[in-house]
């Protein structure tokens, strides 16, 4: 005896969106990626970074930038990581990230938070006068000189940092090296650290 | 810790302060920190970077069980732990006893089991030199681990492996490894291990928030529709009592996963057994309609689901878990409850301010439950069916009996018709799917539960994969009925392509596989051939009499295929009872 074939069967009206989200039909909510700055605290041991990348890439999370720097404490390091992600995305990479065993704290940052990204821009060393200018234009200054070439040293937001690399665009750019971002948050709030 | 754990401890504690030698070697601390921990049983092969840790050994009153490949080692202590509720612990050596251990590893971490893997290294001065047998095991292991450590001194070796036991046993269980180069083994030190603690960054919640709890429970008493979703966490949390007395206190239906199957009753009236690709009918229609879910220690898992926009669309979702990334990792939770799931099940259960007004809905289950039966066709002319062989068998069995299996069509038929009713007694490989876990498996559920009867349900290609692990049943001389349903082929691959594949079926066939009568007598445990219907009872019976490993070579329909079947990603409410409806949906 066997039951209504498929669809002949009792069935409900509704549906979910790809992140298992009920899907209101009113309001169709849909979630666009938006960027986050988590900022996490970690023990600083062997292999804590490549845990941590790990667990982004093969949890699929888009990183933009990652830096890692030591803190006030030695035994604790400081990971600024930047990703792309709709807001159940950022969640779940905040959870994911404090599963972690040497993860004492996670933190996203709030949009206004203070984020600073160096840059050092080497060019050819032909019109050393223009560079500085232009350096000077970006808050930045020549830190290095011979014949050849002028290394130039900017800090900044990203967006500025961009700026800044197109407008040296001009000089026969050689090299660049760029950190990524390390952020902090305003005011007097700072990141739990374990007792 | 669990009980069991710490009663040992307590006896051994006695005993220690007379007799227990000082700790010399870095390898007597890994040994003593096991001691400590209260582990029964290791599950090994030997090797050159571990030996020393062998070498301590000797001296312990731990059990060392010697098996045939690494990779049921680690399978064997992964049912020791599902079992038992304790880590079930395993050693390899370097190198390729590492990587052999691997997949029990990824197993175990896929479905939350208790585990602990200690592996041999090459000395710290050739880490890095690609000397021989050397892997970067903790780089391996790292993604399929709680965590994995990396002992780098003879003086704190023991307290890794302390802290790596504690771990796999707190919270959301799951396995973790302890990497030990030879020379911080082998190296001197009268350091006792630490207690078994978890690491201080390691916060496990207990209770969920009361408010939290307040506004579920008032959302559940509300519905009209409302079902449990019980998933493996139930079992892990040793809240299988709390379900019951929830549940038929509130008369909210049951639904369990597939590694939730035994947290609750299937022969109880408001059982509807488990949902997802290959669970039954009526469950996944309960799943679909459901306005209200409280899903209970599951991850949702995309067996489950099924396609996500088709799960539960109705459904206010409360999710109890204890690991908060399971929240709405794959299905949005609605009211996340994060605690351990037997304490959030009292606050619920008190929360509670009504029971919901459901008659009709549970009325409309009982309807499903008969217009969807599992059943099969059994004329008397037909090939053996392997559904009637795991039938009987329960039948036959006390409740308490464990299941064991490998992967595939026999998987399912195991876990469909075989009526379970306690936790602890189905040992799968189910995130994972590892074919071959079910050989090994149940040496490790027989050794955690000597007293309790356990049956291997394994397919041909399961079997050939781990059958080296006879050799173990018989030298321990383990009792357990290995039944392997054979269709001379990966009969679950075969029934895809020919679903979905217009039947070609590349490298599925295996009409070339020993007899595994004669190959079980070869290993020195007893064989028997089961052809017919008529010959089902007796061979069982025999079978079970033998007092060491048997294994019966049942040969069953080969053209037979697995049903209920919500095809990958699809509807769990347009399950396909048979071939025909595949073309429906
Ligand atoms: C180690 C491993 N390799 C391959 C697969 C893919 N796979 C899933 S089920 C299956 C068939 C299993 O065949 P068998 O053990 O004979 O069981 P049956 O389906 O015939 O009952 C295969 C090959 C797997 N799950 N695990």
């Amino acid at each position: 005896m066997p039951g209504p074939a498929p669809h002949d069967r009792m069935r409900p009206e509704g549906r979910r969106n790809s992140q298992g989200i009920r899907v209101d039909p009113e309001a169709e909510a849909t979630h666009e990626p938006r960027q986050a700055v988590l900022s996490a605290l970690v023990k600083h041991r062997p292999g804590v970074l490549a845990e941590v990348s790990g667990l982004f890439s093969r949890r699929q999370f888009n990183i933009e930038s990652l830096t890692v720097g030591p803190t006030s404490d030695d035994s604790i390091a400081r990971m600024t990581i930047l990703i792309e992600e709709p807001r159940p995305g950022i969640e779940q990479a905040k959870k994911q990230l404090q599963k972690l065993v040497p993860v004492v704290s996670v933190m996203e940052l709030e949009p206004e938070a203070l984020r600073r990204e160096l840059a050092l821009i080497k060019v050819g060393g032909e019109k050393p006068d223009d560079v500085n200018a232009v350096a000077e234009m970006y808050d930045g200054q020549a830190v290095d000189a011979s014949t050849d070439s002028v290394t130039v040293e900017i800090t900044g937001s990203k967006q500025k940092i961009d700026a800044a690399v197109e407008a040296f665009e001009q000089f026969d750019v050689q090299e660049i090296v760029r950190t990524g971002a390390a952020a902090l948050e305003r005011g007097p709030k700072t990141l739990e650290k374990h007792d | 810790m669990s009980e069991r754990a710490s009663v040992r401890k307590e006896d051994e504690q006695t005993e220690t302060d007379e007799e227990q030698a000082p700790v010399t070697t870095g390898a007597q601390s890994v040994v003593r920190a096991l001691e400590n921990a209260g582990a029964e049983y290791i599950f090994g092969v030997q090797g050159g970077a571990i030996m020393p840790v062998y070498d301590a050994l000797y001296d312990s009153d731990i059990t060392h069980v010697t098996m045939a490949h690494e990779q049921g080692a680690s399978h064997a202590a992964d049912a020791y732990g599902i079992v038992s509720g304790e880590p079930g612990v395993c050693f390899a050596t370097s190198g390729p006893g590492a990587t052999n251990l691997v997949t029990g590893i990824a197993d175990a971490n896929m479905d939350s089991d208790p585990m602990i893997a200690l592996t041999g290294q090459v000395p710290t001065e050739f880490v890095g030199n690609d000397a021989f047998q050397e892997t970067d095991t903790v780089g391996i292991t790292q993604p399929v681990t709680k965590e994995s450590y990396f002992a780098s001194h003879s003086d704190t070796v023991g307290d890794d492996v302390s802290e790596a036991f504690a771990l796999a046993d707190a919270g959301r269980q799951g396995p973790t490894l302890v990497d030990l180069p030879k020379d911080i083994t082998q190296g001197e030190t009268d350091v006792e291990p630490k207690a078994p603690e978890t690491p201080d960054t390691y916060e496990v919640p207990e209770e969920a928030d009361d408010e939290a709890v307040q506004e579920a429970a008032e959302v559940l008493s509300d519905a009209e529709r409302p079902v449990i979703l019980a998933g493996g966490g139930v079992i892990k949390a040793n809240a299988s009592n709390a379900l019951r007395e929830f549940a038929t206190e509130y008369e909210i239906p049951v639904i369990t996963t597939m590694p939730g199957i035994g947290s609750f009753p299937e022969d109880h009236e408001l059982s509807l057994e488990w949902a997802g690709m290959h669970g039954t009918g009526y469950a996944n229609l309960a799943i679909t309609n459901t306005d209200c879910m409280l899903a209970i220690g599951t991850r949702f898992d995309d067996r489950l689901t099924g396609g996500v926009d088709s799960f539960a669309p109705d459904a206010d979702v409360i999710h109890v878990d204890i690991d908060p990334a399971e929240i709405s990792k794959n299905i949005y939770a609605d009211h996340p409850l994060i605690g351990d799931a037997r304490q959030v099940l009292r606050q619920l259960f008190d929360a509670m301010p009504r029971a919901p007004d459901a008659d009709e809905w549970r009325e409309q289950c009982q309807t499903w439950k008969a217009e969807y039966p599992m059943s099969y066709d059994t004329p008397d002319d037909e090939p053996l069916k392997p559904q009637y062989v795991v039938e009987h068998f329960s039948d036959v069995t006390d409740d308490d009996t464990i299941v064991c299996t490998g992967v595939g069509q026999h998987q399912m038929w195991a876990s469909q018709f075989w009526e379970f009713t306690e936790p602890r007694t189905w040992v799968s490989s189910h995130g994972l799917g590892t074919m071959g876990y079910g050989v090994p498996a149940a040496i490790g559920a027989k050794l955690a539960a000597p007293d309790q009867e356990v049956v291997c349900f394994d397919g041909d290609g399961s079997f050939l994969m781990t059958v080296q692990g006879l050799s173990v049943a018989v030298r321990e001389q383990l009792d357990i009925t290995y039944v392997v349903l054979n269709n001379e082929a990966v009969g679950m691959v075969r029934q895809w392509q020919d679903g979905f594949y217009e039947g070609r079926r590349m490298a599925s066939e295996y009409p070339w596989i020993p007899q595994f009568d004669k190959l079980a007598e070869a290993f020195g445990a007893a064989g028997f051939r089961l052809e017919d219907y008529e010959n089902v009872e007796e061979t069982i019976a025999a079978a079970r009499d033998y007092d060491g490993p048997s294994v019966i070579d049942a040969h069953i329909d080969p053209g037979e295929n697995v049903f209920p079947m919500v095809p990958s990603g699809g509807d769990n409410g347009l399950f396909a009872l048979n071939e025909d409806h595949l073309d429906e949906i």
